[in-house]
């Protein structure tokens, strides 16, 4: 995204020199993997090499859902995953007179950021969302509104409750127009970015030993069913999910942690999978999201979950907290426009504190850049005044705030 | 609104021009009566020197100052070598030859540019402002909604090492040359500003004043473009306030007013080691000789490096200085900001970094222990070492040479910071107390990292700071002048720049917030 943007170039985005991996003893090795044979513990590349391996772990990653569209493989439809995705967008978008118009068909995380980045190339773009407003089925209604406003407000054509009937091929076999089913609008258009969400990337393991579902089965310490084969990330997935979570987590920091777990398994330290509480971020546009604890839309509700909404007048600030009707206990936040300190959020989620203490101690968990102007005191007003309360905003404290780290 | 745009950069390009074909022009002429008069100021007794002069410059009219003012140079080189051959001592003629060319020069030209300077004024710098405005308002509206946009900064051939880039880096380049080398071939330059040094100091503008100037009201425009940018970001904000205040009027106007009042020109704000000629033998007389404010000038210096920059350095961080003080900051964060992501973050650097930096640290003290040495057994020679050469030395090497030429004019191929992180000693003192006894730290936020890399390729000092933010870590490093854009441009409120308690301010954590893995168990099990 950034790369495409201009922000930065590909090295920027290499976490190590490239002198790193020699130094550290770790051989890089470019190729398609075809096949696992398990029981000779071998790998077998597209070019006829071998590697043998003693122990194995297959971080595959997904690869974008694809619904069975007429022509959903034909050239200038794009998604989002990988450098051979940035390199294609690169080539069927390079400027506006190559691209006149570039249509998205998913409203989730990666069409946005397609969209962010066709809008940077003022491509005009039409965004196709099947919901009836940006991510109503995670987001709750008011930042869902908020959202979809944002995405509006920077010019993207964004068509709700639309779905995508099938793609229409030039001569050449490049795409030149697609068709939304409900209305059976023709919109013409030179790329389409498929994010309709993801789906292990397994295909090469259809005719292994190793268990699939829709992912690669793994145990809690991401096991597969083959003793020294161990699958993290988008492409594993749980036997039993982990209490709170997916079976299948397509979320970076999950990927993170579970190479963090199998590392210690492999290094002799048999080690259970054990992500902490849900957290997650995201940047739509201009307007920056965190969530720490769980706040489930409308639809995905707990019957016990309710929450206390705030919204800045300017509709570029906004946050929502999820606590429990009947304890009182503090669930979740989704701030937006507004960032939170990770460590206290994960300690009150810890201690199960009440969404009084959150409330009257957010400047604790703030995490703003210094001197910017914080709205806590009217959160707290609004509060009060819907709950018929008086709570008292505290003053930030250090000790508190690190209190765990000693 | 792009036509606008398109307007203000024509307007900038024409003065450009114009700006620079005024170096090509003018009417000068040296008389008998002025040469004499001048002569006579300057205690000037060579005659070699009047001889060298007589035939060829003498009531003779040129267009340009160049052959001018060489000319004199040639003729004070070449008395001096006559009278030091002969030992005639008293008759050499101390001063640089370029700077005494340069006086020279200033008072003989005459003609269209010393007659319209406050015309001249107008159609260079007053329309080169407004041009440059025209060019930036626009971005208000049409970057879109506020929210720092760096879209095709590593397209554009002006922030990407293109031809634009390298076009910018000779002219700053040879700026920097002519100012310190050769002031008197960008004489015109100078005049246009005499008025508003006389208003200020009463004296006729040098080429000091002229930097000065020029300083003042590029920070001044490119600040504006600080505001536009990050407008979202009261952090930038307001240290984009403060480093354009100190450089105005702590930098600027209070020496110049100073001087107006027969005291010594002094910038409050610039600390020794940075303030290299501090306490030079000259320095050092000129404030004992100016009573009681010369006295307080020479407490104050002192106070400011050994108390109040350690202490403020202890509460802070060095951003105090570096980011919301500093004039080599301050041009830095306003003219450089556009070429912070060209810095390099390779391990590499670092090693060079560390060695450049605290070496000229370690220069820098060497040079003023033995400069105080001398001072105080009154010798000019210390260890059969000349005083005067090792401060000329560090003077053109580290003050010219550094500071200028390279810090600045490298801006566009190297980043912004160049002389502040490979060269500055008062950043290498200030970074060696931030990294071992302060409060200051960058706070990672947890787990949220994506390793996406904004904060390092937009780091004007060369820090790596993701590998430290996707490892969980605190940022403390000694180089990091807390100019706040990495937290400005994570995308996920990863970074924090803060004060806080020093308990627990390096510490990481093994295991990355978000993961409930239990270290402790393991701890146990070995």
């Amino acid at each position: 995204m950034y790369v495409y943007m201009g922000h930065m170039k590909f090295k920027h985005t290499q976490p190590y020199e490239n002198w790193f991996w020699k130094k550290n003893e770790i051989t890089l090795k470019k190729g398609y993997v075809e096949q696992i044979d398990t029981t000779k513990k071998t790998l077998l590349f597209s070019d006829g090499e071998n590697l043998k391996f003693d122990k194995l772990i297959l971080a595959t990653g997904s690869k974008p859902n694809k619904f069975g569209w007429p022509g959903q493989d034909l050239k200038g439809v794009v998604s989002l995953y990988h450098k051979q995705d940035l390199e294609a967008v690169e080539t069927y978008a390079p400027n506006n007179t190559v691209c006149k118009r570039a249509v998205i068909v998913g409203g989730g995380l990666i069409g946005i950021e397609l969209a962010e980045m066709f809008h940077s190339r003022h491509i005009p773009v039409t965004f196709l969302v099947r919901e009836d407003s940006y991510w109503s089925s995670i987001l709750p209604s008011g930042e869902s509104k908020m959202i979809t406003n944002e995405i509006r407000k920077n010019g993207i054509d964004l068509r709700l409750e639309s779905n995508l009937k099938q793609l229409n091929s030039d001569a050449n076999g490049k795409v030149k127009s697609i068709v939304i089913a409900e209305t059976g609008e023709e919109i013409d258009c030179n790329v389409v970015g498929l994010t309709a969400g993801v789906s292990p990337n397994i295909g090469f393991l259809e005719h292994s030993e190793l268990e699939t579902n829709r992912g690669i089965l793994v145990d809690r310490n991401l096991e597969t069913n083959i003793k020294g084969i161990y699958a993290i990330g988008d492409c594993a997935e749980q036997r039993i999910a982990v209490e709170g979570r997916r079976p299948i987590e397509a979320v970076w920091y999950t990927g993170r942690i579970m190479g963090e777990t199998v590392a210690q398994t492999i290094c002799k330290k048999e080690t259970l999978y054990t992500p902490g509480h849900w957290f997650n971020s995201a940047k739509f546009f201009d307007i920056e999201y965190q969530t720490y604890g769980w706040v489930n839309s409308e639809r995905h509700r707990k019957p016990n979950e309710a929450h206390f909404h705030w919204m800045h007048p300017d509709q570029t600030k906004c946050l929502t907290i999820a606590f429990d009707k009947t304890t009182q206990s503090f669930l979740g936040i989704n701030t937006f426009g507004i960032r939170m300190r990770h460590e206290i959020f994960n300690r009150w989620l810890d201690q199960n504190k009440s969404i009084d203490f959150v409330l009257e101690h957010l400047e604790n968990a703030h995490f703003d850049p210094e001197f910017n102007k914080t709205h806590y005191k009217e959160i707290l007003g609004k509060f009060n005044a819907e709950h018929h309360k008086n709570l008292q905003l505290k003053k930030k404290n250090w000790s508190q705030i690190f209190s765990l780290k000693s | 609104m792009k036509t606008i745009r398109t307007l203000g950069l024509g307007l900038i390009l024409a003065v450009f021009a114009l700006f620079i074909s005024l170096l090509f022009v003018g009417q000068y002429k040296l008389t008998n009566q002025a040469f004499e008069d001048f002569i006579t100021q300057k205690n000037i007794e060579s005659p070699v020197f009047r001889d060298a002069l007589k035939n060829s410059v003498f009531d003779q009219e040129f267009s340009t100052p160049f052959y001018l003012a060489n000319s004199i140079a040639k003729a004070v080189e070449s008395a001096n070598e006559t009278h030091k051959k002969n030992k005639e001592w008293s008759m050499v003629i101390w001063e640089k030859p370029h700077s005494l060319a340069y006086q020279m020069v200033k008072s003989s030209g005459t003609g269209f540019v010393v007659q319209n300077k406050i015309m001249l004024w107008f159609l260079t710098f007053g329309l080169a402002i407004l041009g440059a405005l025209l060019f930036m308002l626009p971005a208000i509206k049409l970057k879109g909604p506020p929210g720092i946009k760096n879209n095709h900064i590593f397209h554009s051939s002006a922030t990407n090492r293109g031809w634009i880039a390298w076009f910018v880096f000779a002219f700053l380049i040879s700026f920097y040359l002519v100012l310190y080398f050769r002031p008197s071939y960008m004489i015109n330059w100078i005049y246009l500003v005499d008025p508003i040094s006389e208003s200020l100091s009463g004296n006729p503008a040098s080429q000091w004043f002229l930097y000065g100037f020029l300083y003042c009201v590029i920070m001044s425009v490119m600040a504006v473009r600080m505001y536009i940018k990050y407008r979202r970001n009261k952090y930038q904000v307001l240290r984009t306030t403060s480093v354009l205040f100190f450089q105005i009027v702590f930098a600027f106007l209070i020496p110049e007013i100073l001087v107006r009042f027969e005291k010594p020109w002094y910038d409050f704000k610039n600390a020794f080691p940075l303030d290299y000629d501090f306490f030079f033998r000259w320095n050092l007389n000129e404030l004992l000789e100016n009573g009681g404010f010369g006295l307080f000038i020479l407490v104050w210096g002192v106070v400011l490096t050994l108390v109040i920059v350690p202490v403020m350095v202890y509460f802070f961080g060095k951003r105090w200085y570096c980011s919301w003080v500093c004039g080599c900051g301050g041009l830095a964060e306003t003219l450089g900001d556009p070429y912070r992501q060209l810095s390099s973050k390779s391990l590499f650097s670092w090693k060079v970094e560390r060695w450049l930096v605290h070496g000229v640290l370690v220069f820098a003290l060497l040079m003023t222990g033995l400069t105080l040495y001398g001072y105080f057994s009154e010798a000019y020679e210390v260890f059969g070492i000349k005083v005067q050469s090792i401060q000329d030395l560090y003077g053109f090497l580290i003050g010219s040479i550094f500071a200028g030429v390279i810090g600045t004019g490298f801006y566009p191929i190297f980043g912004n910071r160049v002389w502040c992180r490979f060269g500055c000693p008062l950043a290498a003192y200030m970074g060696v107390i931030q990294r071992f006894k302060s409060r200051f730290r960058i706070t990672t936020n947890g787990g949220q990292c994506i390793s996406c890399g904004n904060c390092s390729t937009y780091c004007e000092q060369g820090i790596d700071v993701r590998a430290y933010a996707q490892k969980g870590e605190n940022i403390v490093r000694a180089s990091c002048v807390g100019c706040g854009i990495c937290s400005a441009v994570c995308p996920r409120g990863v970074l924090k720049l803060e004060n806080g308690p020093e308990e627990g301010r390096i510490g990481s954590s093994d295991v990355l917030l978000g993961n409930a893995m239990n270290l402790m168990d393991q701890l146990q099990d070995k």
